[in-house]
């Protein structure tokens, strides 16, 4: 189907079915229920997991194919956002010009910073990319203000251009849109106690999404992608079988920045706003994160991955004491304090201990990831299968 | 017959060592040529002379008229030169398959095609020729095996596959039996004999295994020093006093 082949369409197909049905998925516990809390489906959380989603996935077509350890693509994704944000000011609040321009400026971007630190591989090319990044963040923050709003951010104002706009008589800044569509419009279905939320922004991003799962797999499955991975296993043998392996590591890092810029541009599409802390460091070790979580070099890892760590950073960080307290309640006083006390500092602001603890335990006893643990496990119940015909 | 390889006057120092001293050599079109010596005697600096990883300090490197000094490994593969090296260098977490689909792809499209968009198992073409030269050195049950999981005599075989595959004018093969049993040495001579026989590359190979070098060699090249001492027919060879003295410890 559409140049895939089986099992790769069969995986597409899964995936899309998932993120279509994802607003019922993600809210399995009952509005009234105590449970309600880690419900997910919300937009402003499913449009991050797409957005964050196609951030990694971009990231894996470097990284696990290729090896080279970016520790800057953080830039891309804020470059991305900075256009995004200046094409919904200058030409039209319609989202799709500046989607479309984020991708290509992060794009242009990537392969200037890409051409500089692929004289280098190994340490020194993370390094140098990291470098990059951070000199890109402090530029944005500082220096660049005019363009980047500096500290402040860069948003949209009554009085943007918008050339292609009809005159503005409403008196409030316009929401972004797609031909009309409004990004923040929502449906919303009750069915008994649960409350599903269908909401156009989201499926936008899951739209945006499934191309570009797409593209990957094709990128994944094709001599092109087969280079990269020889580039990981070999890189010298490489260049000893014919093959000049620099425009193929400079092409990989370029399309990886082209789907930062992507995920930057949906974002200041959901919400039109872009700050230089998109920029920072912790910003490009978090893509990082999401690819080793889900399963380096895997196709739907990353994806997982990135939804994992969102879903840690906006529901377990939610989670209070009195909350705590609520729950253990039933519990005698002494004992219900003790827990509570127990479990405090790995919930709310120290959501990072339990992702912490989490990626160290991926880490250590599932080293392909959640993936390549689902992966594996799944080959040992087939072959003892085997074993028992 | 014409000359596939033609080494003048190369010389290579590192430091205080004179790695290689003024080595001239003549492999002719067609023939398998070995290179022996005792270790250190310059033999796998003169190999990577010849690939592009080092550069001599002076001499000439001919190879059917066009030089190959100064360009880089990917462009000595191009201009048909593949070499196989001492310990094999596979793309290990890639199948046997891949492995020599790669160099194929490179021997079709040069050393870069942005064939992102292509899917891998429509290029048939690639995979038969892939298919046909595995199946010619006897890997045919081992295609969608990770390559880094084979046994080291498979791995020199792939390796030797990857080369053929691109239907090389020249093949190199540094110390083709290192560290095998008897057998499988003998398996290699086999297949080397083999390749040799149905097709007309020129090899050249370095190697320290005199059995393999007497029934292989068509012309062999003795290196002690750095510099070449002696280079004649093999049954001219055996009975050479210099070569004795070299391997004896003599011209120490």
């Amino acid at each position: 189907m559409f140049g895939l082949s089986r099992g790769d369409a069969v995986l597409w197909l899964f995936v899309l079915l998932l993120v279509l049905a994802a607003p019922i998925l993600l809210n399995p516990f009952p509005e009234s229920s105590a449970l309600a809390q880690f419900n997910a489906g919300y937009p402003d959380l499913m449009q991050r997991f797409l957005i964050f989603g196609i951030f990694a996935v971009g990231f894996n077509i470097l990284f696990g194919l290729t090896g080279y350890l970016s520790f800057g693509h953080a830039a891309f994704l804020g470059a991305g956002s900075y256009a995004g944000v200046w094409m919904l000011k200058l030409l039209t609040i319609n989202v799709l010009p500046a989607i479309i321009i984020s991708t290509l400026v992060a794009g242009l971007f990537s392969l200037l910073i890409g051409y500089i630190s692929l004289r280098r591989s190994g340490i020194y090319f993370s390094i140098l990319t990291l470098a990059f990044a951070q000199m890109s963040f402090a530029l944005a923050a500082s220096v660049l203000t005019p363009i980047t709003g500096g500290e402040t951010g860069l948003q949209t104002a009554l009085n943007d251009p918008r050339i292609f706009d009809a005159a503005n008589t409403t008196g409030n800044i316009p929401a972004p849109s797609l031909f009309g569509m409004t990004m923040g419009d929502s449906h919303q279905v009750a069915v008994g106690d649960w409350l599903w939320t269908f909401n156009v922004g989201y499926y936008l991003c899951a739209f945006v999404m499934m191309i570009a799962f797409y593209i990957a797999i094709r990128i994944f499955r094709s001599p092109f992608g087969m280079m990269l991975k020889a580039i990981k296993s070999n890189n010298e043998r490489l260049s000893y079988t014919g093959i000049n392996p620099r425009p193929y590591t400079l092409a990989a890092f370029v399309i990886s920045g082209m789907y930062a810029g992507l995920a930057g541009g949906l974002m200041v599409a959901m919400d039109p706003l872009a700050g230089a802390e998109r920029m920072q460091w912790t910003a490009s070790g978090e893509v990082v994160l999401m690819t080793i979580l889900g399963g380096v070099g895997t196709l739907i890892g990353p994806v997982f991955g990135a939804g994992l760590i969102k879903y840690f950073e906006n529901i377990f960080s939610k989670i209070n004491e009195s909350l705590l307290q609520t729950w253990f309640s039933f519990l005698p006083d002494g004992v219900s304090d003790f827990v509570v006390t127990v479990i405090y500092p790995f919930v709310g602001k120290g959501w990072h201990l339990t992702l912490g603890l989490v990626f160290m335990l991926v880490v250590i006893f599932l080293p392909g990831g959640l993936v390549g643990g689902i992966n594996g496990l799944y080959k040992r119940i087939f072959n003892k299968s085997n074993q028992a015909n | 017959m014409a000359a596939a390889l033609e080494v003048r006057g190369v010389n290579k120092r590192f430091g205080g060592l004179q790695a290689l001293d003024d080595v001239n050599l003549t492999v002719e079109e067609g023939r398998i040529h070995a290179i022996i010596g005792p270790n250190g005697a310059g033999k796998s600096t003169l190999l990577n002379c010849f690939v592009g990883r080092l550069k001599p300090d002076s001499g000439t490197v001919m190879f059917h008229g066009q030089s190959l000094l100064g360009i880089l490994p990917y462009q000595v593969n191009q201009a048909g030169v593949s070499r196989v090296f001492q310990t094999p260098e596979i793309f290990g977490d890639l199948t046997v398959l891949e492995n020599v689909m790669i160099p194929a792809l490179a021997h079709r499209d040069g050393i870069f095609e942005m064939n992102a968009m292509k899917p891998l198992r429509r290029e048939t073409d690639i995979r038969k020729e892939a298919v046909d030269v595995l199946e010619d050195i006897g890997l045919q049950d081992k295609l969608d095996m990770t390559a880094s999981s084979m046994s080291r005599g498979d791995k020199r075989r792939l390796e030797m596959a990857m080369g053929l595959v691109q239907k090389p004018k020249l093949l190199l093969l540094d110390e083709p039996t290192a560290g095998m049993s008897r057998a499988d040495t003998n398996n290699t001579i086999e297949v080397l004999k083999h390749i040799s026989d149905t097709r007309s590359i020129t090899m050249i190979i370095i190697e320290h295994d005199m059995h393999v070098v007497f029934t292989l060699a068509d012309r062999i090249s003795v290196l002690a020093q750095g510099h070449v001492i002696v280079e004649d027919e093999p049954e001219n060879i055996k009975g050479n006093i210099k070569v004795q003295e070299a391997y004896l410890g003599g011209a120490h």
